[in-house]
């Protein structure tokens, strides 16, 4: 555990006689921390995505899942294609018209604490495809937390997105586009 | 291609003396000029003759200011002379033209498509339903009074359906079992939807949804300047994306009647043969990879990144790399990266052996894909297959062997075909694929030509950095280039290359301003899939897997 994450809480009085001794022998196998600090400090490193590869995005997430770029060493190896098995959802591409009610559904049956990155500019803003049938970006949808900008973006700007949202959970982060969501409604 | 207007014309004159045909011969392509209720006929005899014998597609186009607004194009094909003939005819709002699906069943989705984009009716089709845009959607987009950023929303997904089947009797005794797969599902690669039917393990009937990924590529081709076109082609087969800019550019520049240098050509080919070798990576890995098999998909992954690290050494890019320019290519590559192509071409060469260790003679493998998928060489051509699926039946149809360009006639590489047209075959067709590609590939960069990179025509390529920064000629040149764009003359035509997965064609009409007038893509996969609920039905489900990823579907172009 990084000594980043979990601070030693200074001590009220210092106990005496036994108790002191019982207080030493504790630190020796044990710490103190808040109950907030220690669940974000295993959210953050046990991040189960959903990759949602819609399109060329979709290939350059398999690009960070595979040896050269190895998202496993950011404890998101456990790629779930069931979202209820998944706290985190990677929208890795074009996301159209016909497409939102689906991914409206797949956010949903995810289960809380849940989190969205928008992997490249079509699933950020619709990219360049300013068209008939393309959504112009997932967070009229969904709520997102993290963009990545990219067309596609490299795997490097993905591990960054990761990282990000790592750093939000460890920060907890207050996330009013997520409170004030609202499954079906465009906006 | 040669001009075989006489011919045609000969020939029609015999089986329909009544009728008078106009046949032409413009910007290289042969092109036949019928009434609509003549379309059915004439493209009955050509396949009965056996004068062509492909249906390569069927696409629409509006002119609102014609007093008959549609143009309906049916591209033939035929695998023994090589000759491709373009049957046109002219509709007004309101009026339809008969089914070509009781002549090929590949017409079907392409009859489809134009109906989903135009409103264009087909009498007779048995599934005249919207294609890609969602149930929802009013209008026909690709009308040209359709604003191309007009979005209309979607509020829910279809439930599970199935195409109109005349000859399908419901069995009331079985107890049958809907099943959706997809359009989220591992194995549906994002955005394919499969509704299904069981009987037990069974697939009584099938039926597929796509559109999930349609971005509107040939509306915004009609939006932007040729080359700024060349990105969005990048997005179409985004698993090989370099192919399909050199097949848009091969397109634009012989509708600007230029040839590029023999440099650009010889880059041209290493791109092309570079993403062949990736884009069966994918497929053959992925296909693996869903069937259990995933030390293959991996370790192949790291050739697919040796490539990824030569785009980048090329252009900064490692996916969508837009290295092609209307006449030529972006810029020249880099000092020594010809030299780590011949060395990328070593190292796959262990790589595709090691695949063949994987896999051929696995003995799961073997069982789960051999006799599964098999499909028949007449029906494979009926449904319009290209590509490795049609070669794994045993057509040796190659457009590189066929109908050369960039000077493939020269290089000496072998077709590989298959004989039963199963999974198996189809994966043994795409391994020796690979190899070709290595040997084309060495051949080609030990060989590069000297020269320029591009073409030097003012009007068609701007002109270099310095020129445009040292001098007022370079400057205006650029200021012209990007204020009008380049101009092919007005017409029409249609130009394929053999991409990964079949003939990739881009039927493009020119009205001579800046922008194409209308862009069709004749995408391999699009054709292929449509065959899917026929070939999955009486099979396991667990075949189904199997089957799709045998075929390489890549959502981006075959949803555009």
């Amino acid at each position: 555990m990084s000594e980043a994450s979990v601070k030693q809480q200074p001590s009220p009085a210092e106990p005496k006689g036994s108790d002191r001794q019982l207080v030493e022998e504790t630190r020796s196998f044990a710490f103190t921390t808040r109950i907030d600090k220690i669940v974000a400090w295993g959210r953050k490193n046990s991040l189960w995505p959903m990759p949602y590869g819609t399109a060329c995005c979709g290939i350059e997430m398999m690009s960070v899942m595979m040896p050269r770029y190895d998202l496993a060493r950011f404890g998101a190896e456990v790629v779930r294609f069931s979202p209820r098995q998944a706290d985190l959802l990677i929208v890795a591409g074009t996301i159209t018209e016909k497409m939102a009610p689906i991914i409206i559904r797949i956010y949903q049956q995810m289960l809380e604490p849940k989190y969205v990155l928008s992997m490249g500019a079509c699933a950020s803003s619709g990219g360049f495809y300013r068209a008939y049938h393309v959504l112009q970006g997932v967070d009229k949808v969904v709520p997102v937390d993290v963009y990545i900008p990219g067309c596609p973006p490299t795997p490097e700007a993905v591990l960054d997105g990761v990282m990000t949202i790592q750093k939000m959970i460890e920060d907890n982060v207050p996330r009013p586009w997520r409170d004030n969501w609202e499954p079906g409604v465009y906006r | 291609m040669k001009n075989i207007t006489e011919n045609l014309r000969q020939d029609l004159s015999q089986k329909f003396p009544d009728n008078k045909f106009n046949c032409e011969f413009v910007l290289g392509d042969n092109v036949l000029h019928v009434s609509p209720d003549q379309v059915v006929p004439v493209l009955r005899h050509f396949k009965e003759t056996g004068s062509f014998d492909f249906l390569m597609h069927v696409a629409g186009a509006d002119y609102p200011e014609r007093e008959k607004r549609f143009d309906v194009c049916y591209e033939l094909f035929s695998s023994r002379s090589f000759q491709r003939l373009r049957l046109k005819t002219q509709l007004a709002e309101g009026e339809s033209v008969p089914t070509a699906t009781t002549v090929w069943r590949g017409a079907d989705w392409f009859e489809r498509e134009c109906y989903d984009m135009f409103g264009i009716q087909f009498a007779g089709h048995p599934n005249l339903r919207r294609i890609l845009c969602h149930h929802q959607f009013k209008g026909h987009a690709l009308r040209k009074d359709y604003p191309a950023d007009l979005q209309q929303h979607c509020t829910e997904a279809l439930p599970i359906h199935f195409d109109n089947d005349p000859n399908y009797v419901p069995d009331p005794n079985k107890d049958l079992v809907p099943l959706n797969i997809g359009p989220s599902h591992p194995a549906t690669h994002g955005t394919l939807r499969i509704m299904a039917e069981l009987d037990g393990e069974k697939i009584h009937r099938a039926g597929v949804e796509i559109g999930y990924l349609h971005r509107c590529f040939e509306k915004m081709a009609e939006t932007h300047p040729y080359n700024q076109v060349i990105p969005y082609t990048d997005r179409l087969n985004y698993c090989s994306a370099p192919m399909n800019n050199v097949g848009y550019c091969k397109a634009v520049e012989r509708a600007l009647g230029v040839e590029i240098p023999p440099k650009a050509q010889a880059i041209r080919i290493i791109l092309c043969e570079l993403s062949r070798i990736i884009d069966h990576i994918i497929c053959v890995g992925a296909n693996a990879l869903d069937l259990g098999a995933m030390t293959s998909f991996f370790h192949l992954f790291t050739y697919r990144e040796k490539v990824y690290t030569l785009f980048e050494r090329l252009c900064g890019a490692r996916l969508t790399v837009a290295m092609t320019r209307v006449g030529g290519m972006a810029q020249d590559p880099p000092e020594g990266w010809f030299d780590e192509v011949l060395q990328f071409c070593k190292e796959m060469r262990q790589g595709v052996d090691d695949l063949e260790r994987l896999l051929t003679n696995n003995k799961i493998w073997i069982q789960r894909t051999r006799g599964v998928g098999a499909i028949s060489a007449e029906e494979a051509i009926e449904w319009g297959y290209t590509g490795p699926c049609l070669r794994s039946t045993g057509v040796s149809l190659d457009l590189r062997k066929a109908d050369p360009y960039y000077g493939y006639e020269t290089l000496d590489f072998d077709v590989p075909v298959g004989t039963s047209g199963d999974v198996y075959d189809r994966y043994l067709v795409r391994v020796e694929e690979m190899r070709q590609s290595i040997r084309i590939l060495e051949q080609v960069a030990k060989n590069v030509p000297g020269g320029d990179y591009t073409i030097r025509d003012k009007g068609i390529v701007l002109p270099e950095k310095r020129d445009v920064y040292g001098n007022i000629e370079g400057l205006m040149n650029h200021f012209m280039l990007v204020i009008k764009g380049l101009r092919p003359e007005p017409g029409e035509l249609y130009d394929a290359t053999e991409a990964a997965n079949g003939e990739l064609g881009f039927y493009l009409v020119s009205d001579g301003s800046g922008k194409p007038y209308r862009l069709k893509v004749r995408p391999p996969c699009f054709a292929i899939y449509q065959s899917f609920p026929q070939q999955v039905t009486g099979g396991l489900v667990a075949d189904v897997i199997a089957i799709l990823g045998s075929m390489n579907l890549i959502a981006g172009e075959l949803d555009r």
